[in-house]
């Protein structure tokens, strides 16, 4: 029998979880979260080697082994962010023993059903995989139990769950479709049939299905108008969840619609999903971009720009083609490094200034020179300025659209410019002027935002051929 | 499929969406759960004559759930909760009942022009099934935003999902996994709300969403 990473890549996290669940010792279960969280990475690494054969439950191609790799990839960093914001938490008191071991035992439980949903070849498995990964985070941003964070949980509850219920309906609605043509039974949920034999189905009944999923993974992307629980959910839990949240949860939900995208493009008959895509995605672009100006939260502030991204490259793959696609994909793994970057020198910069609000926190460049300029770094990178990789996949995204629909391009670089302006009003005064609050020295890890902003900055200069080979394959695969 | 079989599960489905709008007008939490547990039934019921119409025994499974969980634990167990939290027993409406009551209709009105006009092609029992679990999903969500209070959220949220299962039913053969994980979810869905109902006593000396509300937004 040959080694199945798959199997270490959805194994790892469940039996891990199911150990941190037992294991009393804060600082051993934060450890061995690294160690699991590690190893997990290995497994998914593999599979860029080794493709196991594709089954009724379970499916890796170029398009989800990329997701998977990004997703082990932050999780691994996050999980060593992790271990010393949550021993800082444990000093301060904010989080009590028991609480921890649920967090660890929480954190592998959402990297499984990350993977899982990645990974799975059947559309209701993908479901019920979501459906665990946001039970799992409403309850990490719970963790707190303060006020702010009850609400900021609820909301995320009950927005998530109207989502998913909504999601549920659509893929019901697919199985509808897909019956007469597939037959009854097991084959007609699993996608690679589906996509085989799309071309036959019922179109009205897979667009009808197709507004429905749009709306509930949409929640779940974080589209304007559906946004509501996003910041919030951002701004009151853990910092490393904001961080996973904004990184990978939000992918994994495109990543989901991307899915049922593929499935209605075989369909001649049925409408194009793009343009309701592009809509969505320029209305979370430009609303995200005005909603930045108001924020007192550093937290919230970035939970809006992760609104904003999360248009940008749903706008980019719902232009669809091979350069658009290429820079969706490229722009989506450059901001999961740069904003959990972001939240990884923010959740220290909040630990050490004992606040969230920004009028609290000013002068970091000389109170924590460290943190002060990797955030600088970190915001640079988000704006898209030069050299760093969103520079690339944003003038990527602007320039395919400018040849094909210059209207949109036009309302796309505004977006992007009412965005830019706000992060540098709120920088500036966060990163300079008058010191406030603690000039105390930070505990920080400073190797994870390092690493990230550092391969940012790699692939703004220069994109490896291999890398760009890989990502034009799965371009070409999402048509 | 003969008429008596179709006509029945029609009924059973209908029936399902009248209760849903009798849940809209309840103002009395007790009688919300009372009217929930009569929609679980009713929902019991159409699963069930589904697994009998479609000879697909693993249907039965559902029914059950549908019916010891949903008709029986859960009311039950809100019950509880409302006495033990000794939370207002009125439910407070963001809108009046008339609107709601409008609203609703309409909602079951686009349901159906919605769903009958797409699926022509399919056959007419799962047409009707989908058509009605639309609208019980959507005055399920009707439910959930023209309310204050926690509780008949909840409910709002477990109706809506009733109207997830009939869909489920409706489309003959759809693979167990999908039924399970339904039911699966309310469990842990409950579980989590069970918690957060209490973790939001211990703070608060209410389960009033409204008062959550009032510390929405940035923090000052």
């Amino acid at each position: 029998m040959t080694f199945n990473a798959l199997a270490g890549v959805l194994g790892i996290p469940a039996i891990a979880a199911a150990l941190f669940a037992a294991l009393p010792d804060y600082r051993i279960a934060a450890r061995s979260n690294i160690a699991a969280t590690g190893l997990t990475l290995l497994c998914s690494t593999s599979l860029f080697f080794v493709k196991p054969q594709p089954g009724a439950y379970f499916l890796v191609d170029d398009l989800n082994g990329t997701f998977i790799v990004l997703t082990s990839f932050v999780g691994f960093t996050t999980s060593i962010f992790s271990a010393s914001y949550i021993g800082h938490e444990l000093e301060i008191g904010r989080l009590t023993p028991p609480f921890v071991r649920f967090y660890h035992a929480m954190y592998q439980v959402l990297m499984f059903a990350m993977n899982l949903a990645l990974s799975a070849n059947n559309i209701g498995l993908m479901w019920v995989a979501i459906e665990l990964a946001t039970l799992t985070t409403v309850m990490m941003v719970g963790i707190y139990r303060t006020h702010e964070a009850l609400e900021a949980a609820w909301k995320y509850f009950i927005l998530g769950s109207v989502g998913i219920a909504l999601a549920l309906f659509g893929t019901i609605l697919v199985y509808m479709a897909a019956r007469p043509v597939i037959g009854e039974g097991l084959d007609a949920m699993v996608w690679s049939v589906l996509v085989a034999r799309a071309g036959a189905f019922d179109p009205a009944l897979l667009d009808v299905a197709f507004v429905f999923l749009l709306l509930g993974y949409g929640t779940k992307i974080g589209l304007a108008p559906l946004h509501a629980w996003l910041p919030d959910a951002h701004a009151e839990g853990p910092t490393p969840i904001s961080a996973v949240l904004s990184g990978l949860l939000l992918n994994v939900a495109l990543y989901a619609l991307l899915r049922f995208k593929m499935l209605l493009a075989v369909n001649p008959a049925a409408i194009a999903p793009g343009p309701l895509m592009v809509t969505l995605g320029l209305v979370s672009l430009v609303f995200a971009a005005f909603m930045l100006y108001r924020r007192r939260d550093i937290k919230r502030m970035f939970a809006y720009s992760s609104i904003e991204h999360m248009g940008i490259i749903t706008f980019a793959f719902g232009m669809g083609g091979p350069l658009a696609n290429f820079a969706g994909l490229l722009h989506m793994t450059m901001h999961s490094l740069t904003k959990s970057a972001i939240f990884f020198a923010v959740g220290h910069v909040a630990q050490v200034k004992g606040t969230q609000r920004i009028a609290d926190m000013g002068g970091l460049t000389e109170t924590h020179p460290v943190l002060g300029w990797t955030l600088i770094l970190g915001v640079v990178a988000i704006a898209g300025l030069p050299p760093l990789g969103i520079f690339t996949s944003e003038f990527l995204v602007v320039s395919s659209t400018f040849a094909r629909a210059p209207a949109l391009a036009l309302v796309l670089v505004f977006g992007m410019l009412v965005g830019f302006a706000a992060l540098f009003l709120r920088l500036n005064s966060i990163a300079f002027g008058e010191a406030r609050g603690s000039s105390e020295k930070a505990k920080a890890s400073y190797v994870p935002m390092f690493a990230h902003l550092g391969l940012v900055l790699i692939a703004g200069i220069y994109l490896p051929p291999a890398l760009v080979g890989w990502f034009e394959t799965v371009a070409r695969l999402l048509g | 499929m003969n008429g008596i079989d179709f006509d029945i599960a029609h009924l059973l489905a209908g029936s399902l969406v009248l209760v849903s709008l009798l849940e809209l007008y309840q103002d009395r939490l007790y009688s919300l759960l009372n009217i929930y547990a009569l929609h679980a039934v009713v929902l019991a019921a159409s699963v069930a004559w589904q697994a009998f119409v479609q000879d697909a025994p693993h249907l039965y499974i559902t029914a059950a759930i549908a019916l010891i969980f949903k008709a029986t634990v859960i009311p039950v167990a809100l019950h509880r909760i409302i006495v033990r939290l000794g939370i207002h027993r009125e439910i407070e409406k963001v809108v009046g009942v008339g609107i709601t009551m409008l609203a609703g209709m309409a909602l079951v009105a686009l349901a159906m022009v919605v769903m009958l006009r797409v699926t022509q092609e399919a056959d007419p029992l799962a047409r009707e099934d989908l058509a009605f679990a639309l609208s019980v999903v959507l005055l399920g969500l009707l439910m959930m935003v023209t309310r204050r209070n926690a509780v008949s959220q909840v409910v709002g949220f477990m109706s809506l999902e009733n109207g997830l299962v009939l869909a489920a039913t409706g489309a003959k053969g759809m693979p167990l996994v999908v039924e399970i994980s339904v039911a699966f979810s309310i469990l842990i869905a409950f579980i989590v709300i069970g918690i957060f109902l209490f973790r939001i006593r211990e703070r608060f000396d209410t389960v009033d969403v409204q008062i959550l509300n009032d510390f929405r937004g940035e923090r000052q």
